[in-house]
Order: C-alpha cells, then sequence, then structure tokens
C-alpha cells in the first residue's frame, strides 16, 4: 500500500513489534518499572527494564496506544539496549522521531510517553538500589526564551497542581516579559493533562 | 483477499453504477438552468425532475425541496434561520417566536449541528444540549422539562427550535423522531432533524414525522459528493444562507450544480425502488457480522440501540485494544472502517457520541464503527470474522489494559 498514514519504518514496528513483555509482569524480573499515561487519555505505557553495570541489558514494554504509541516504543526498546542509564535518561522525544522517520504532528505526544516511561524506569531502579537520583539531568526545552522557563519546569509545575496558564505564570513568571511563548506553553500543558490527567 | 473491503459507508457511499451514467452524461449539459433559452430549460426540467423524485422519496412537496451543497450547508442554514429576519417578518410570525430564546439540541449531533447550535448561543440563546440514554436515545424526561418553560413568561426558557438527529453517524441509534416533533409543536417550537443517514437506509415520510425542516445528503445514498437538500415545510420560515442569486425562489444563490442534482435524482428514484430490499439485505449481513464477532472475541461491547438502529451500522468497542490500531491493523488487511478513537481524529478528545451514552473514555477509545452498503456481501463479512479475531488478541496482547 502507497502513501501510508505513517512512515514505512513505523509500519513495520506497528506491525512486528520489539521486545514486547509477552506474558505476565511477574514472569520477566526486572530491575526497574515505569508506567505513564493513562487509559482515559488514550495512551498507557509500560516499560520494565534489566540493567547490568549501569547499562540496559535488556527491555520489556507495553502499550495501550495508537499505531505511533506502539511503534514509538518498540523503537525506544531497541535503541536503548546497551545503552548506559545516563544517556538513556536523556533521550528526547525528537530523538524517537527521528529514528521512527517522523510523525505526524499531532501524533509526537505518544512518542513524548515513551521516553517519560524509560526515566520513570530508570527511577524506579536507582531508588530501589539506593543509588543518586538523575532528575533533572534530563533534556529540557526552553519555552520562555525572555525568563529561561523549560518544559520541565511546567512538567514540575503541572506536577505542582498548575493547570492554567495564570497559575503558571504565578509560579514560573513565564510570559510575563514578551509573552510570545503562551500558545507552545498552553499545548504543553494540554499534553501533560493528557499524560497525568486525573 | 485482494479487493480492498469497504465497511464505511456511513462516511460516504460509492456511486451507484446507474447513478455514475447519469452523472456522467449530465456533465455535457453545460447550459446555466436559470437561462431561458432551449439549452438551458432542458437542464432546469431535470432538475425538476430530481427535484420531484426526492421529494418522492420522502413524501415532501417538491417546492418544500431546497437543493444545497450538502448536509453541513443544509443544517448551516435552517441553524442561520434562527437569527434571521425570517422570524419577524411578519406579525403572525412574530407573535408566534419573537420572545422565544431556548434552542434545544440533541448531545450526539454532528458536529455541523454543535457547532451551528454554538454559534447561536454566542448570539444570546439559551441553547441546551439534550442527553441521551446508554443506547443513544433522548432522554425524554429531560426533553419535555426544558419544553414546559413554553408556559412560562422567561423568553431563555421558551423553546424556540429543536433539532434532533434522525439516525446517529457512528451508533446508529434511531430517535422517534414524530414523537419528539410532536411535543416540541405541542410547546409552539419548530423541529429540524438531520436525516443524512436515515434517507435511504430506513423509510422517511416528512408528513407522518410532522418536521419543519429536515437535512438530506446526496453522497450518504450513492449520489456524488457536493450535492443535498434542505426540506422546509410549507410555510415554516426559512432565510437564504448564501445570497445573491434568485436560485430556489432566492433562498439558495449560486449556478445550480445540475450535473451533481440530477445524480442526486437518480439515486433517490434508485433508493425509492430499492424500498426495504436496503434494509434487508444491509441487516442480515450487519446481524452476522455482530453475532460473529460476539461469539469469536471476548469481552466487547456493542454501541447503540439493539433495536432501534439503521440496519447497517455496528459499532463496537473493544476495551483493552485502541481504535486508531485496530483501524490501522484492519487497513492493512484491505478493510475500511472508522473509530471514535481520539487518536483518529487529530484531538485528544474520543468521539463526543460515546462519551454522550456514558460508556466511558476507554470504551470510546476502543471503538470501531463497521457501516455495510448494497454491495457488502457475505464473503467479505465472512473474511472480516476471519481475520479480526487475531488483530484484537494481538493489539490485547501487548496492551497495558488487561482485558
Amino acid at each position: 500500500m502507497n502513501d501510508w498514514l505513517y512512515s514505512d519504518v513505523v509500519k513495520d514496528h506497528f506491525m512486528h513489534p520489539k521486545n514486547v513483555l509477552e506474558d505476565t509482569e511477574e514472569s520477566w524480573p526486572c530491575d526497574g518499572r515505569g508506567i505513564v499515561g493513562n487509559i482515559r487519555c488514550g495512551d498507557q505505557m509500560l516499560i520494565l527494564l534489566r540493567i547490568t553495570d549501569g547499562k540496559i541489558s535488556d527491555v520489556r514494554w507495553k502499550t495501550y496506544g495508537c499505531a505511533s504509541a506502539i511503534a514509538s516504543t518498540s523503537i525506544l526498546s531497541e535503541a536503548i539496549k546497551g545503552m548506559t542509564i545516563e544517556d538513556a535518561y536523556v533521550l528526547k522525544p525528537e530523538d524517537i522521531v527521528s529514528k521512527l522517520g517522523g510523525l505526524p504532528a499531532n501524533k509526537i505526544h505518544c512518542s513524548v510517553l515513551g521516553d517519560k516511561a524509560l526515566r520513570a524506569a530508570i527511577d524506579d531502579y536507582l531508588a530501589k538500589n539506593n543509588l543518586p537520583s538523575l532528575a533533572g539531568k534530563e533534556h529540557a526545552e526552553v519555552i520562555c526564551t525572555c525568563l529561561n522557563v523549560t518544559d520541565r519546569d511546567i512538567e514540575n509545575a503541572y506536577k505542582a497542581g498548575d493547570r492554567t496558564w495564570e497559575d503558571l505564570q504565578a509560579r514560573t513568571k513565564i510570559g510575563t516579559v514578551c509573552g510570545g511563548c503562551k500558545e507552545q506553553a498552553l499545548e504543553l500543558l494540554h499534553q501533560l493533562e493528557h499524560l497525568y490527567g486525573e | 483477499m485482494n479487493k480492498r473491503i469497504y465497511l464505511d459507508y456511513n462516511a460516504t457511499t460509492p456511486l451507484d453504477p446507474a447513478v455514475r451514467d447519469i452523472f456522467i452524461q449530465a456533465l455535457d449539459l453545460y447550459a446555466n438552468a436559470s437561462s431561458m433559452h432551449e439549452d438551458g430549460r432542458i437542464v432546469a426540467r431535470k432538475i425538476h425532475a430530481a427535484r420531484e423524485e426526492l421529494s418522492g422519496l420522502i413524501h415532501a412537496e417538491p417546492s418544500e425541496i431546497i437543493f444545497t451543497s450538502g448536509g453541513s450547508e443544509s443544517n448551516n442554514m435552517v441553524f442561520s434561520t434562527m437569527l434571521s429576519d425570517a422570524l419577524v417578518k411578519t406579525n403572525s410570525l412574530r407573535e408566534r417566536f419573537a420572545d422565544r430564546k431556548l434552542i434545544l439540541v440533541s448531545s450526539i449531533e454532528h458536529p455541523c449541528v454543535m457547532e451551528s447550535a454554538k454559534k447561536l448561543e454566542k448570539e444570546g440563546f439559551n441553547v441546551q444540549f439534550l442527553p441521551v440514554d446508554g443506547d443513544g436515545i433522548v432522554d425524554m424526561h429531560r426533553y419535555r422539562e426544558l419544553l414546559s418553560g413554553a408556559s412560562g413568561s422567561d423568553p431563555m426558557q421558551k423553546p424556540l427550535f429543536v433539532s434532533i438527529m434522525m439516525a446517529n453517524n457512528e451508533i446508529g441509534t434511531v430517535q422517534n423522531i414524530a414523537t419528539l416533533c410532536g411535543y416540541a409543536h405541542e410547546a409552539g417550537a419548530l423541529f429540524h432533524t438531520d436525516a443524512v443517514q436515515a434517507v435511504g437506509k430506513i423509510p422517511v415520510d416528512v408528513r407522518s414525522l410532522g418536521v419543519d425542516y429536515l437535512t438530506v445528503s446526496g453522497h450518504k445514498l450513492y449520489a456524488p459528493k457536493g450535492v443535498g437538500a434542505l426540506y422546509v415545510r410549507k410555510g415554516a420560515p426559512i432565510e437564504s444562507f448564501i445570497r445573491g442569486g434568485h436560485q430556489e425562489n432566492g433562498l439558495r444563490a449560486g449556478t445550480y450544480n445540475a450535473p451533481a442534482i440530477i445524480a442526486f435524482g437518480e439515486a433517490c428514484r434508485i433508493a425509492r425502488e430499492y424500498g426495504d430490499a436496503y434494509a434487508v439485505h444491509t441487516r442480515s449481513l450487519r446481524n452476522r457480522l455482530r453475532d460473529g464477532l460476539i461469539s469469536r472475541i471476548p469481552n466487547i461491547r456493542v454501541n447503540g440501540h439493539p433495536d432501534f438502529v439503521l440496519p447497517n451500522t455496528l459499532d463496537v468497542s473493544f476495551p483493552g485494544a485502541e481504535g486508531e490500531a485496530i483501524l490501522l491493523m484492519l487497513d492493512l488487511l484491505g478493510v475500511a472502517v472508522s473509530t471514535g478513537s481520539a487518536c483518529a481524529s487529530g484531538s485528544l478528545e474520543p468521539s463526543h457520541v460515546l462519551i454522550a451514552t456514558g460508556v466511558g473514555p476507554e470504551l470510546a477509545h476502543g471503538s470501531i464503527r463497521f457501516s455495510l452498503g448494497k454491495w457488502t456481501t457475505a464473503e467479505e463479512i465472512d473474511y472480516v470474522l476471519d481475520e479480526f479475531p487475531a488483530v484484537i488478541k494481538k493489539l490485547r496482547g501487548f496492551s497495558t489494559v488487561s482485558s
């Protein structure tokens, strides 16, 4: 079939996903477990990691979601095998998107879930083993260039309870100089709602 | 199977071959149907014949039909009339309608009705969206309660206009329009029904329904895209939506889209000729598909009303599997369907229709609509029944949701 909705790489990973957890979680003992998203919003990802000498030695995953969510988790699972947890921790959504040969703009949030699930699994591993946290090391994108407010600042603000532009401004001062970042910040807030929505 | 299997007839239908022949012939009828010369009059006569075919199909008078570009335009035209002088241009109309500001719309309408209703809300009307039950039937108790404002003196509680679709595009639920319309009229309100999914599939008789306005679309009944109609009961107020021409008694400007209208007429003639055969054919295949899916796939939910439902429509939710992923796997197997999942809509919100029935977001995200048509065969249904269970099993297999 020509002119499919997604790239050939997405199609291939969608139809033949790699490293899927075939059985129950108990059947595959792991060192770190991360789960993000919720069914209500239509996407959820679970990532299980085995870690040897600070490197990801094996991975299994499950996803409830659309074709690009399935494909992006599959390709992520291939990409991180053999990677140090420090390198894996700083993987950006764009890294996954480019490996997939691009995604339609409205599908980017699906692959955003993959890197978050991965970080959640690494966090879990570090916490279980009393190792120093990597929190803060992940890639951050500056959204408000006037006041240097990043997507991570917005995510933290969301987790602290902010839901509106006014909430965000009160906490982070975002957009209080030129205000040019409002649309992007609200889009991000919408995605976070999708990711963490009650 | 190499051939594509098209099970998305509610989205749009292919051209009936007979309609296609008429359409292609009509493409050479280049004269303007409004011209006085012989060439124009020939086209005008064919348009008149099409008007008679459509009015025959829905039991209207030819003079009660306005040809439009399709369902969305027809729906917009009715709603914009509520903002116009058409409602107050005579003393008797003014007496009936001037102090009424309540608009009732079902919560499962097509977006063109939803958006038109929201526009009226911005213009100062009190727009209320009527709840539906789990099968998609409008809550009659709530409806009558809202209509009862007619006896009071508060304009915001006095009903002006009701719009409830005859059959839902997604779940296929068919409303009792005659009863709903009767109550609206008792309360002094005007009544519109969007019947684009009903006409050609189930009997539609504007006289027995009693409606003031009814919307029809060509491409849902094997006619080309870009043509439809609005039935306006004789005497019901109506205002032009596209202005600047004398076509359709000055109510719809623009040179007649003669080939499409003529083809639409042929499609109406065939629909009438087909009669019950359409419902009998699609219902038996739809039931075969429904019963087959229920027996072969565990834990599924059939959406829509079990009895008051279009004969060709089957909407099913598959917990644990997401709709867009199901749709694309079926697509790769050569089967075309649609889904109520947010992922397929480009927004983050799943189908407002399923949400309104209260099934919950997960079942809405995991819904698939099969809509059958005149040329659907038992072999096609059996192919789907053979291939589909593995798709659901596979997607559930790597889902985080156990089912």
